[in-house]
């Protein structure tokens, strides 16, 4: 190899690699002491200044830890920005990893509002007073069902437990009449189920309240002896349905929806309600709630507003299959009614007893 | 094993010397900054209840705490039984398509391990493409992969890399001198390479092996996925579904004490072996090995490796774009994660450098007590599972610099300290080779340190440095923990672009970033790759 004419290129482009490295730290350097600038108006959303760092201090821009994702309500915060004028910058991530994250900030947060994925990350929060009581104009428009009693939190959207089932293997008259009957030795082996996740959790957790420490122990010992398959997520449940491994998974209600946009109507899985006020067709809500240690508590009531108003409830409808929860607002054409369904009769702020449940789950084996 | 007497030479002559009073301090401050976590951990457990004690005592920790450290272990084992046979092909060999098949073998390092695992099952799992090729041939059922052979697999395919990255570069800086001199004197290839090759490769392939174990027993993503019940699993499972963080703290910090103990084991194994000075002098282009008819197996062999760490996910990612395309689902605007991606990994890589540099001449150099702890030290912040580190730095930086918290260069220096024995690995096996020797001769002929770090040992560490440098940038735009809870709110990267879409199942979506993500890797590794071999 001609060493001596392949220098001058080989040095240029040694050069050209530190300089970009030099330069991404002086970009992270900057941005550091950039001040809070985010324009009113604007998509702030995916501009990386920290306008929410705590020192701060109260500015225009809404800091959102959001619970749910960036896919899901990163168009309806954007719109939430052109509808009201403030500039909104969110945090996505795990709804109970973002509720550590609140209890270890505690009232240093930057945070403003918390919008989570279930109830139980808000009822959590709440029990260490982190949350501000809200407007109870806002509260009177959602069913008290689906709010904290102290009005600290507010339902946003509602997802049903279902039983996803293949089409294929299955009639509806095959199908259980009670989540209770899933224990029967008939279903062995051919049940799908994501013991890890939080709604199965919050299911879990509704079983003790509605019927006690040992039915809810009985039941779980019945599915566990019938060698479910375990799933890390329920959309990966869903498609173990579909794929065959599985006749029937316990789910929420929209994860087949989604297959079903994506992969087209032949999707050979179907929802099954259980009837009844049956256990099984429990409805959890995704909600918000405004941190106690907020400086801008009145933009942050703003968002929750919005979260509740028409447009936002269409959007949650159309976009995310889950039903609007305020009071008048119609769910998807290929769902049944949310009054339809006969949810069983529960506090939704009992669901943050998750220690409990985790605790039953353990020693029932049906989580490790 | 007997190594010849050139080798037993001991590598550095000035271990006597006490280290500049500078280079301690400077290498102190590195090494608290990586422990953090683990205080964090102690001031969280020590305030957990009995309930979270007894959780620990369950027997059911043990088997988990086995499990993990099986994992681990094999994960270690299998990186090496790919890294160091594809090091060694794409470096001195006639391999058929050697260049491309260095650039292909490395960039699996840029798959995320959990995007890794869906395409796996997509490709191997049951009613997977594998299986319905299969089932028309008439067999019926597939092994699982589900459990501890698919982790294994997936876990081993995402990071055989650090093993073969760290060995290339040793490879390449190797004067073959006296490989050559162990077969004129009669060794046959497969004894000079195990007698002078292997042992000169040791602390690269060791270094590399743990990387690869530790990330194995902190994963939380892959093992999920493909149901393995691990002990990081469980921690996070304990962070999920609890808000306990005592109970939680409690088990990472035994998890560390296994990482820990995997660290020290890896340290032993080395030292057993000489610490190997190779005699720099004039190096020499390694004389090329003909395959012969061996060619085609060993070309076999990283097709198979690379298709399965690479173009089955690629296959996967296109798959799920094409779907998503079809049903009319709109391709999302990607430049501010780009962006966000690109900045983060390059200002981490550079940070991971400069903090590297100082920890690789300490312990180098000024081999002993202090050095080795300083160096072990630096695992604190890479075997902790990702939450844990990512509210260890929540707490502090509240604590001690709240005016830095949630800040880009608060997320830079959390990189750069997690991934931070990627590149001192690689930085402490480049200056091995280098020997203090070249570096007393030019100060003997008057240059200054400075002019003698500038000009004699940086370039000649530059092999070493540059993949340091692309292991701590291709970890970083892969990073997730850390990124969704330390960054500054509305800061996101490729990583937690895929992550956000296909957590919701929303796989079309998660398929543009993921494919982006994996181009600008490939892209990275092309050209650290050319540069490194320019310069060899």
């Amino acid at each position: 190899m001609d060493r001596a004419a392949l220098a001058p290129r080989r040095r240029s482009h040694h050069v050209g690699v530190v300089t970009v490295m030099l330069g991404a730290i002086l970009l992270a350097a900057c941005s550091t002491g950039a001040p809070p600038t985010a324009p009113v108006g604007t998509s702030a959303s995916r501009d990386p200044s920290p306008a929410g760092s705590a020192s701060a201090g109260p500015s225009t821009s809404l800091t959102v830890y959001s619970g749910r994702t960036e896919e899901l309500v990163g168009p309806l915060l954007e719109q939430f920005e052109t509808a009201s004028g403030i500039a909104v910058q969110a945090r996505y991530g795990d709804s109970a990893e973002l509720a550590a994250l609140l209890l270890e900030e505690g009232d240093r947060s930057p945070a403003d509002v918390f919008f989570s994925q279930d109830a139980g990350a808000l009822g959590a929060l709440a029990e260490e007073g982190l949350l501000a009581p809200l407007d109870p104009e806002v509260l009177g428009r959602v069913d008290a069902r689906f709010q904290d009693d102290e009005g600290r939190w507010v339902g946003v959207s509602g997802r049903a437990r279902v039983l996803a089932y293949s089409t294929e293997r299955l009639s509806e008259a095959d199908l259980p009449g009670s989540v209770t009957d899933l224990t029967d030795p008939a279903w062995a082996g051919r049940i799908g189920w994501a013991p890890t996740n939080a709604s199965l959790q919050a299911f879990v957790t509704a079983f003790r309240q509605l019927e006690g420490e040992e039915a809810a122990r009985a039941w779980l010992e019945g599915i566990v002896a019938n060698d479910p398959v375990v799933y890390a997520s329920n959309t990966d449940a869903v498609q173990g349905v579909a794929a065959g491994e599985v006749d029937v998974a316990l789910v929420n209600h929209y994860y087949l929806m989604r297959l079903l946009a994506e992969n087209g109507p032949e999707y050979p899985v179907a929802n099954h309600f259980f009837p009844g006020g049956d256990l099984g067709s429990l409805v959890n809500a995704a909600g918000a709630a405004i941190l106690s240690s907020s400086e801008r508590a009145d933009a942050a009531a703003e968002l929750v507003d919005y979260l509740l108003s028409e447009d936002a409830q269409t959007y949650f409808s159309e976009e995310t299959f889950e039903y609007p929860l305020v009071g008048g607002m119609a769910a998807d054409p290929g769902l049944p009614a949310l009054d339809e369904i006969e949810t069983p009769e529960i506090d939704l702020n009992a669901l943050a007893d998750l220690q409990g449940t985790v605790e039953l789950m353990r020693e029932t084996g049906a989580v490790d | 094993m007997a190594l010849p007497a050139v080798l037993r030479r001991p590598a550095v002559v000035t271990s006597d010397r006490r280290p500049p009073v500078a280079l301690l301090a400077v290498v102190a401050v590195i090494g608290v900054l990586a422990m953090l976590p683990l205080a964090y951990l102690v001031i969280r457990a020590a305030g957990a209840d009995e309930r979270a004690l007894e959780l620990i005592a369950r027997p059911r920790t043990v088997e988990l705490l086995i499990s993990s450290v099986v994992l681990s272990a094999g994960v270690g084992l299998g990186a090496m039984l790919l890294g160091v046979p594809l090091a060694w092909l794409t470096t001195r060999t006639d391999l058929p398509g050697r260049r491309a098949w260095t650039v292909l073998t490395v960039a699996p390092l840029a798959v995320p391990s959990y995007v890794l695992a869906f395409a796996l099952i997509a490709g191997l799992g049951p009613r997977g493409a594998l299986s319905g090729a299969l089932e028309s041939l008439g067999v019926e059922r597939l092994p699982s992969i589900y459990g501890l052979p698919g982790a294994l697999l997936v876990l081993t395919l995402a990071t055989y890399p650090y093993v073969l990255l760290a060995t290339r570069a040793t490879l390449m800086r190797a004067d073959p001198a006296l490989e050559e001199a162990a077969r004129s004197l009669g060794d046959s290839f497969g004894t000079a390479f195990r007698r002078v090759t292997l042992p000169l490769l040791a602390p690269a392939i060791g270094t590399g092996a743990l990387l690869a174990a530790l990330y194995a027993i902190s994963d939380f993503g892959a093992v999920s996925i493909l149901r393995f019940d691990s002990f990081a699993r469980a921690i996070h499972v304990q962070y999920r579904s609890s808000f306990d963080r005592s109970g939680a703290a409690a088990l990472a910090l035994l998890l560390v004490a296994a990482a820990f103990a995997l660290v020290w084991a890896e340290a032993r194994v080395r030292r057993r072996r000489a610490a190997l000075q190779v005699p720099h002098g004039a190096r020499r282009v390694a004389r090329v090995v003909p395959l012969g008819r061996w060619r085609w197996a060993a070309v076999a062999f990283c097709a198979t490796v690379v298709g399965l760490a690479l173009l089955l996910p690629a296959v996967t990612i296109t798959y799920w774009l094409v779907r998503g395309l079809g049903q009319g689902e709109p391709l999302q605007l990607l430049a501010h994660p780009i962006r966000d991606s690109l900045v983060a990994g390059a200002a981490a890589a550079a940070v991971a450098i400069i903090l590297a540099l100082p920890v690789a001449f300490l312990v180098v150099r000024y081999p002993g007590r202090l050095a080795s702890i300083a160096e072990r030290a630096l695992y604190g912040a890479y075997a902790v599972p990702g939450i844990a580190l990512a509210l260890a730095l929540v707490f502090f930086s509240l604590n001690v610099v709240p005016f830095l918290y949630q800040t880009l260069a608060l997320l830079v220096l959390a990189y750069a300290v997690r991934f931070l024995p990627q590149a001192t690995g690689t930085t402490r096996a480049a200056l091995m080779l280098i020997g203090p020797r070249v570096p007393e001769a030019a100060r003997s002929l008057g240059r200054s340190p400075f002019q003698v770090l500038r000009s004699i040992t940086l370039p000649l560490l530059r092999p070493g440095l540059l993949a340091g440098a692309a292991l701590v940038f291709l970890s970083t735009i892969k990073e997730l923990p850390l990124t969704l809870l330390v960054a500054p709110t509305g800061f996101g990267t490729l990583a937690t672009q895929v992550w956000g879409a296909a957590n919701e199942g929303f796989f079309a979506r998660a398929a543009a970033p993921a494919a982006v993500l994996m181009l600008i890797s490939l892209t990275s590794v092309a050209l650290l790759l050319r540069d490194g071999e320019r310069s060899a």
